[in-house]
């Protein structure tokens, strides 16, 4: 018999008041894998987070997160189970300093390797800038800040939406490079991004959408060029 | 001159009262976007609770307030959680409409059980109690204890916001309530705390509104004006504007109640208006 996933979702539909965002979406991410996201704006990718997290309603049934049924449970509900959410756009606390967003981010006591001490290790810059006002960060280091708030949850599931938004090609790359040395540590992840090289680069599997449904699945290896080019513009 | 300086003396007493009246709406601004009509009323109640306190245990009031506070924190709790929260939305009216249909409901609700007479509640020789400064100038025991009490109760407000993991909560839901549920926090838990806070100001409040001056079921409104303006007065920014607000506004009304009594009330809105025509954001708040 195979192992269950850590998450499925199935035949996921979203709706945003007659809008429809979510055509039924199947997604599945494997113990200890990277998935990929990817598609164009408005394709999905974002709803499809925020309803992970609870942000949007969904039948009980359509999410299932380590053996459970999730979908529409309350945020605060869902992300004490071990989902973390990196928000698109960063959304730091600005009244709260860099530490305090990160003690924020731990506050629900799950126990596990992030700890205060391991994210100012990974990250270094934070710690020298910890009593600063969050949003007097530069970008990268603003994001290198939602990902440690989002790690101090010990998540075994961490999602990241367009970690490259608004941020230099070379400090994408620095991002990156940390979100490479968190997923060796082994939690799984799903990553939003527009960004295809990137997400390439460190997934495992890709699911490319395009207005609300999932266009084309596959290992990032198998996956061409001209197949992710055809099913991100449906030409 | 000894009449101006203890007509100022007074009025920096006297704003210490509507400090407290306002930081407890600052705080639910703050917190939620609430403007909360009703909190006016809410002082009135703490005031008929710290009387009826008072009289059934044959208490001073100010023991009393070991009653009073613990109750109005739980009404605020019950009121968030049952009332309030059930219109929060993006859209600040609904919420501002209840308080005002709560203020209409509360004051009626006073009429009915405890008639329109004027209640007070007496403190024995608190009241009449004062220090002699010099000779045109005494300050009465009561009205310093205000002013050092709104002091406290600030400093422990402003340590509690940036000290303790209730306050970093506040401060989260304020900035970003979506993404605060994403930290483990139930905002309808956080706005009940909010208000329970807010209340537990409100209930030192109206018991010593209630011992310096008389109190109906109508008084509720005009304290809630005061409460207002100390908080435009000092800008939304931090609690210590909103003392310098009530102060201000304390001042203005005793300087210009010695010009001619009939002048204290229009006075304090004057400054009022003045400020908001000039400093929309306060004397202490930044633009946003």
């Amino acid at each position: 018999m195979p192992e269950t996933p850590l998450l499925a979702v199935r035949a996921l539909e979203a709706f945003y008041g007659d809008f429809q965002a979510l055509y039924g979406v199947d997604i599945e991410v494997g113990r200890g894998r990277i998935v990929a996201v990817i598609g164009a704006n408005g394709a999905g990718k974002s709803t499809l987070l925020n309803t992970l997290v609870g942000l949007n309603s969904a039948p009980r049934e359509t999410i299932c997160f380590d053996g459970e049924a999730i979908g529409g449970l309350a945020p605060h509900d869902i992300v004490k189970r071990g989902l973390a959410l990196v928000p698109e756009g960063r959304r730091l606390f600005a009244s709260l300093s860099v530490e305090e967003n990160l003690v924020i981010g731990g506050q629900m006591g799950r126990r596990g390797e992030w700890t205060l001490a391991r994210i100012y290790e990974l990250f270094a810059i934070l710690k020298e800038r910890r009593q600063q006002p969050s949003m007097s960060l530069s970008g990268g280091q603003q994001q290198m800040v939602a990902i440690g708030r989002a790690l101090m949850s010990n998540p075994t599931l961490l999602l990241c939406d367009e970690l490259s938004l608004g941020l230099a090609p070379i400090v994408v790359k620095e991002i990156y490079g940390y979100l490479r040395a968190v997923v060796a540590g082994g939690v799984s992840a799903v990553i939003v991004e527009q960004d295809i090289g990137q997400a390439l680069k460190i997934a495992d599997h890709v699911y490319c959408m395009l207005e609300g449904r999932v266009a084309l699945s596959g290992p990032a290896a198998s996956l061409t060029r001209e197949a992710i080019a055809a099913a991100y513009f449906g030409v | 001159m000894g009449d101006f300086a203890n007509a100022v003396v007074q009025g920096v007493m006297v704003g210490g009262l509507y400090a407290m009246f306002a930081i407890g709406l600052a705080l639910i601004f703050g917190v939620m976007k609430l403007v909360n009509i009703a909190h006016g009323d809410l002082i009135v109640l703490a005031a008929y609770i710290g009387l009826v306190a008072t009289q059934t245990f044959a208490l001073n009031p100010l023991v009393a307030l070991i009653v009073v506070i613990p109750i109005m924190a739980l009404v605020g709790y019950a009121l968030q959680r049952g009332l309030f929260n059930r219109t929060m939305g993006a859209d600040l009216m609904p919420p501002l409409l209840v308080s005002f249909g709560l203020s209409v409901i509360m004051q009626n609700g006073f009429l009915a059980l405890f008639s329109a007479d004027n209640k007070r509640l007496h403190a024995g020789a608190l009241e009449v109690a004062s220090i002699k400064l010099t000779d045109a100038i005494s300050i009465g025991v009561l009205p310093l204890m205000q002013l050092v009490l709104a002091i406290l109760v600030i400093a422990a407000l402003q340590a509690l916001l940036y000290r303790t993991a209730i306050g970093r909560a506040f401060r989260a839901v304020s900035d970003d309530p979506r993404v605060a549920q994403l930290m483990g926090l139930d905002n309808k838990h956080v706005f009940g705390l909010a208000m329970a806070l807010s209340l537990a100001i409100v209930g030192l409040a109206g018991v010593l509104l209630a011992i310096r001056a008389n109190f109906d079921p109508a008084t509720g409104p005009t304290r809630l004006i005061f409460g207002f303006e100390a908080v435009i007065i000092g800008g939304l920014s931090s609690f210590w504007g909103t003392l310098a607000g009530g102060v201000i506004l304390g001042v203005v009304q005793s300087v210009a109640s010695t010009i001619d009594p009939g002048l204290q009330v229009l006075a304090g809105h004057v400054a009022f208006l003045i400020v908001l025509a000039l400093r929309p954001h306060g004397l202490f708040g930044r633009p946003t």
